[in-house]
């Protein structure tokens, strides 16, 4: 009796470590950051592009990076957005979305979710070669776009479900079309759609691996598709490797950024869903 | 009234269209890489491949065993780490944990998933490679840089956290009530019911997020190849470095392209990688689809 009751009360006593730990790594990790890069955080890091002599410590900032992620990322969603709608709204309306195909279609999503990136930047350069485009802004998006398809057709299938089957019927029974009947749908999943971009922009922003030989790296931002493009991620992978302190505490810095702009997004995304889908129907 | 149905007709197919073509990429991914690994294929057997050890690119010998080895070691040891601790958490955080605990605690979790691998690449470089140089190598061996698949095998243990606690998780939440019930009712106390009702309920979904966990782990790239020391030899101890495949690619892939066949050798390590983990994905995707529609019946 009292061996079970020790054994209960062990279990429990490893189950709260784990979970200090598990739950602990979240703000053991941050708090690194944070400790490493605040030192070297300035204005300049964020408002200027890097200068003369930046890669052996002298002035100058990321901004080239920043910008360049922004609209690697920013194209990547808006690209992904233009397929993925269309999908989510085939695979539950036009599908039905209950049957054999649609699961197994669910199912080829998550699959292609869990494709690591570094396959899908080599796939992006062969496309690239293929096609003759050098490293660019234009390749970045493309590699990043395949990344964030399955994130945002997937979120979306979620969401499109949530939607009560009497919503659909009401409008179907009116004699609406299918696709009439989707413009129906697709104004009550708005805020779902928020979640979608801001998931979908929270992995494109933060990978490296897909953009790594597609969207090359340039000190300068880019104006048009077919300049290369700094990316933030790469930004803080190459200063990394330098063996000039300065060069090293700008990648903490640069670190410093990218986890503040991530977890803002993350926290946006979860704030944005609970708000707005109080006004849905349910 | 004819248009409305022809305008349905159209955005039907087109809508179609665009699903087939994005499922579609799976293959053409696939086919893209076999085409391009094709000249080292046909240089060298796919057991030769696989199973020789000698990297020389410059001798035209392409041996990946170093590589397959590296990436083994650094997953093993990341899902030895990971996998009883998501376990534990995952318990802890379904049965034990009150509710407010349990609402501070999940968005973690979730914050966790959204950090991007190069700040888990930094912090490892920071944190993790001091610690195992300074405090947990000296105590085992004579000397390490930290620069080691341990190190590689922890960053990526704390990047599957989320993945496995989320999917466990909810594995466990569909476990019908009666059945703890029962059990409780019995007399058995809650850690008597995990071990003997739960854990065996959950099997399957523990087993499709374990190897979800692992496909994740394999491609991991950056953070793995910041970490890992990127040597190609093949390790002996947790504390010699490795050079996983993804890090083999993403050092060299568009550098080293005079080199005949190097490029096809590389895409051969995309290859591979795409394969492993497209097989993985499938089983256990099918594998936790197949328990959601159980339970939802």
């Amino acid at each position: 009796m009292i061996r079970r009751k020790l054994e209960e009360n062990f279990f429990r006593i490893l189950m709260v470590l784990a979970t200090l730990i598990v739950g602990g790594s979240f703000f053991l990790i941050v708090g690194t950051i944070v400790y490493k890069g605040a030192p070297f955080m300035n204005w300049d890091m964020i408002t200027k592009i890097p200068g003369g002599g930046f890669y052996i410590g002298k002035e100058g900032g990321v901004l080239n990076a920043i910008i360049g992620s922004l609209y690697v990322a920013g194209g990547a969603t808006i690209l992904g957005l233009f397929i993925s709608i269309p999908v989510a709204i085939y695979i539950n309306m036009y599908l039905g979305g209950k049957n054999f195909i649609a699961n197994g279609l669910r199912i080829a999503f998550d699959v292609l979710f869990g494709i690591p990136s570094i396959v899908y930047g080599a796939f992006g350069f062969l496309i690239m070669v293929y096609f003759g485009i050098r490293a660019s802004l234009l390749g970045g998006i493309v590699a990043v776009t395949l990344l964030v398809i399955p994130i945002l057709v997937r979120t979306l299938d979620e969401v499109i479900r949530t939607v009560p089957k009497e919503l659909r019927d009401a409008s179907l029974v009116l004699g609406a079309t299918r696709w009439e009947m989707s413009k129906v749908i697709i104004r009550q999943i708005r805020p779902g759609v928020f979640t979608a971009i801001l998931l979908s922009f929270g992995r494109a922003i933060g990978d490296v691996a897909s953009v790594l030989f597609t969207a090359g790296f340039s000190d300068n931002i880019p104006t048009s598709l077919h300049q290369p493009a700094a990316t933030l991620p790469l930004a803080i992978f190459f200063q990394l490797g330098s063996p000039v302190e300065e060069v090293q505490g700008r990648a903490y810095a640069s670190a410093l950024i990218l986890t503040v702009v991530v977890l803002i997004i993350t926290v946006l995304s979860s704030a944005l869903a609970k708000r707005f889908s109080k006004n849905n129907i349910r | 009234m004819q248009f409305r149905l022809i305008k349905d007709k159209v955005y039907s197919k087109l809508m179609l269209g665009l699903t087939v073509l994005s499922v579609s990429v799976v293959l053409v991914v696939g086919i893209g890489l076999y085409l391009k690994s094709g000249p080292v294929l046909e240089h060298s057997s796919w057991w030769t491949l696989l199973s020789s050890s000698q990297w020389k690119p410059l001798k035209g010998l392409f041996g990946f065993f170093s590589f397959i080895m590296g990436t083994l070691w650094v997953t093993a040891i990341a899902i030895i780490i990971a996998l009883p601790l998501c376990l534990l958490t995952s318990f802890y955080i379904t049965e034990y944990a009150p509710n407010r605990v349990r609402k501070i605690l999940v968005p973690f979790v979730n914050l966790l998933s959204g950090i991007p691998p190069v700040i888990f690449g930094v912090w490892g470089v920071l944190f993790i490679i001091p610690l195992i140089q300074n405090h947990i190598a000296p105590h085992f061996v004579e000397f390490s840089t930290g620069y080691s698949v341990l190190a590689g095998g922890i960053v990526l243990a704390v990047m599957i956290f989320p993945l496995i606690v989320s999917i466990v998780c909810e594995v466990l939440n569909t476990i019908p009530r009666e059945l703890k019930d029962a059990s409780l009712a019995l007399g058995a106390t809650k850690w008597e019911t995990i071990k003997k009702v739960q854990l065996r309920k959950a099997k399957p979904g523990i087993i499709a997020a374990t190897v979800l966990a692992i496909s994740r782990a394999f491609g991991e790239t950056i953070a793995v190849l910041m970490v890992c020391g990127n040597n190609a030899v093949t390790p002996h101890s947790v504390f010699d470095p490795g050079y996983p495949l993804p890090a083999l690619i993403a050092n060299n892939y568009g550098e080293m392209l005079s080199i005949p066949m190097y490029e096809s050798a590389l895409m051969f390590a995309a290859l591979l990688l795409f394969i492993i983990i497209l097989l993985f994905n499938i089983i256990s995707r099918v594998v936790l689809a197949r328990l959601e529609r159980k339970l939802a019946l």
